[in-house]
């Protein structure tokens, strides 16, 4: 389909099988890696999420070549996307049991979403409202259901940086984006076709 | 693979489940162009290679690792049943190691002379418990969601058993999913306006009638009930 090369970074996060699946059935050349080589000869960068923030960026701390990744995504542009928890680490603070630093790429904060009488974690499709047109959204019409498994949500300071909303007892930011670097609240590994169209718009963005 | 094309007409998730009462899983068929398969976990990675939606795993869940096992094959969830029976605490130390979002807990119910009771075993034994006051032990144990099945309705097609089904939604906060008995598109909307389930999981009605799930969506969604909208889009 393409010849660009896709690096999910690989930092013992669990289930990245799924993403790998969707990105292969996509016709995409797709590695799963958390080697310095490999991630620069990537043309573009996925970080996958399951779990709790702080626990999350220890295993990045721990497995993920930081400086490199930094060094890809900041000064070389190259194109990044979070999902799920891989969205939120991109805030500078997290506060999931314990305040946490983030990767400050996209100024905010991660907080517990304040969902009045509705259950959390919040799991299942909700649509998303499209707040600033993007190429990233290519094709979506309306088919705009997403998959969620979450509880906490990011608060950006700068609302230019978020693409769309969710409603889910409030609103809260379900794209984020600033330059080359994405980030998704939903699973699109899990959300079908229209995942599907998201991912593929992300992997066309050079 | 039946499960590719379910996840194609847009299924918001599947629910597999293992009920072979031996370990044997290999159809011994070589006439459907993939592979037989004889454990179930290589049939969950299967499942997943194809299905990109939610897929719930259950059946011979016993200990922690078993949960694990099915995590790491694609399972985004599992199911419990006859565990929660035993030992309500199994809950709790599964909803603590991986959780609440990814346990689900089932309730098999039949009717007794003494009002609905709940079975264990794939149906087979009586317990002392209540559908409800299972429900809500498994939700105040930090169970994510529920499924509540009638074995009296399971297979029948003449509909869901309501009066299960309200008073299990009534009486937990978390997400339940109602189970046996569809056996027209109508049997959803009618369990949709006469309780407060949050979804209906069927099986029969799913692989006996061609394009399925869109059709049932679409029944719902002309209902005026709140699903995805029913449409087939092509990248």
């Amino acid at each position: 389909m393409t010849n660009k090369s896709i690096c999910i970074l690989d930092y013992g996060s669990g289930n990245v099988r799924s993403i790998y699946n969707v990105m292969r059935h996509l016709g995409h050349n797709v590695l799963i890696s958390n080697e310095e080589q490999k991630i620069k000869n990537s043309s573009h960068l996925l970080l996958p999420g399951v779990g709790s923030f702080s626990s999350t960026m220890k295993k990045i701390r721990e497995n993920l070549p930081f400086d490199c990744l930094e060094n890809e995504v900041i000064s070389k542009g190259k194109p990044f996307l979070g999902i799920c928890v891989g969205m939120q680490v991109l805030a500078k603070k997290g506060y999931e049991f314990e305040q946490c630093e983030g990767f400050g790429w996209i100024s905010g904060s991660v907080r517990k979403l304040s969902t009045e009488n509705l259950s959390l974690p919040h799991v299942g499709w909700n649509n998303i409202l499209i707040e600033n047109p993007h190429s990233i959204f290519n094709k979506l019409k309306e088919y705009r259901d997403f998959y969620y498994v979450h509880s906490y949500c990011f608060d950006a300071h700068d609302e230019g940086n978020v693409l769309a909303y969710t409603d889910y007892g409030e609103k809260f930011s379900a794209v984020v984006c600033k330059d080359n670097i994405y980030g998704f609240q939903f699973h699109p590994e899990k959300s079908q076709r229209a995942g599907q169209l998201l991912l593929n718009n992300f992997v066309m963005t050079s | 693979m039946s499960v590719k094309r379910l996840s194609e007409w847009a299924s918001d998730e599947i629910i597999y489940l293992d009920i072979s009462s031996d370990d044997n899983y290999d159809l011994r068929r070589d006439d459907q162009g993939y592979k037989n398969r004889d454990n179930f976990l290589d049939i969950i990675r299967d499942v997943s290679d194809v299905a990109f939606m939610p897929i719930t795993v259950g059946g011979k869940i016993r200990t922690l690792s078993d949960i694990e096992a099915r995590l790491s094959s694609g399972a985004d969830k599992v199911c419990l049943n006859t565990m929660v029976i035993n030992d309500v605490k199994f809950v709790d130390a599964a909803a603590r190691e991986f959780g609440s979002q990814c346990i689900i807990v089932s309730i098999d119910a039949k009717e007794t002379l003494d009002g609905h009771k709940v079975y264990s075993n794939g149906g087979k034994n009586e317990t002392k418990f209540t559908p409800h006051d299972l429900a809500l032990s498994a939700q105040n144990n930090g169970a994510g969601e529920i499924l509540i099945n009638s074995i009296d309705q399971d297979g029948k097609g003449n509909g869901y058993d309501i009066p299960l089904i309200r008073k299990v939604a009534d009486s937990v906060s978390i997400p339940v999913i109602a189970c046996g008995g569809a056996g027209e598109w109508d049997h959803f909307s009618e369990v949709f306006e006469q309780t407060n389930v949050d979804a209906v999981a069927a099986a029969n009605i799913f692989h006996y009638v061609d394009q399925s799930v869109f059709l049932a969506k679409k029944h719902l969604f002309d209902a005026g009930i709140n699903v995805r909208k029913p449409d087939l889009i092509k990248l």
